[in-house]
């Protein structure tokens, strides 16, 4: 399981390629891997958005992060967790989420992916704020899923 | 006691501050440490808070040494 923060942007595709080449040890256990990639979008709310920077709570955030990938792994039977997280400036297309988990079984993986997307949006302390025009203000609430 | 206290996103706007330190035995919660840190504020509608880390609610006690967050709603992801 690995869980990292970053201030910059990264590539979710190359992170991930990276992450499996560097476990040989789940090449011909996992059948399944799921993956959700965040990304940003240039509108919210019917408005037009420039710019984002998503503040966070450094040490709560990797703290609640890993809480959530080892909830997924009691839950369902898995091999892997890997969660990559954005946070600082933001532009639109930029991704800001990673989740990927592997396992035996779609069935297992499927679930788990969209249990730790879910939790993540609602426990992990990230604040978005959101550029306009000339005007920036905090995002109240997550859109719905 | 000492208790360290951090404000984030639009409440720390709203606050006026990052982070504070409060020396002084006449906190017993965390609604004590609102009222305290932020010279009696009305509380935030849907304001979340964290002591240690973990979420909380204004009545949970805190104890020398806690760090205790207020912030709103998340909107990561």
């Amino acid at each position: 399981m690995s869980v990292e923060l970053r201030g910059e942007p990264f590539d979710p595709w190359q992170a991930l390629q990276t992450h499996q080449n560097a476990k040989p040890e789940l090449a011909g256990k996992f059948g399944a891997t799921s993956i959700f990639v965040g990304t940003m979008r240039d509108f919210n709310d019917g408005n037009d958005v420039q710019a984002m920077t998503l503040e966070h709570y450094p040490a709560m955030t990797q703290k609640h992060l890993e809480a959530i990938a080892n909830e997924a792994g009691q839950r369902w039977d898995l091999l892997d967790t890997l969660i990559i997280h954005r946070y600082g400036d933001i532009r639109p297309n930029d991704p800001i989420v990673l989740l990927a988990v592997w396992s035996a079984h779609r069935s297992e993986s499927f679930p788990a992916c969209r249990y730790l997307i879910e939790e993540l949006k609602t426990r992990a302390p990230f604040w978005k704020q959101e550029t306009t025009g000339a005007n920036s203000h905090w995002v109240e609430h997550n859109t719905p899923g | 006691m000492s208790i360290t206290v951090k404000f984030f996103a639009s409440l720390r706007e709203t606050i006026g501050k990052a982070d504070v330190t409060l020396d002084t035995d006449n906190i017993a919660t965390a609604a004590d440490v609102w009222k305290i840190a932020t010279h009696h504020h009305d509380r935030i509608n849907n304001m979340l808070i964290a002591i240690n880390m973990e979420y909380a609610s204004l009545d949970e006690t805190v104890k020398d040494g806690d760090e205790v967050a207020f912030f709103p709603p998340v909107t990561g992801g």
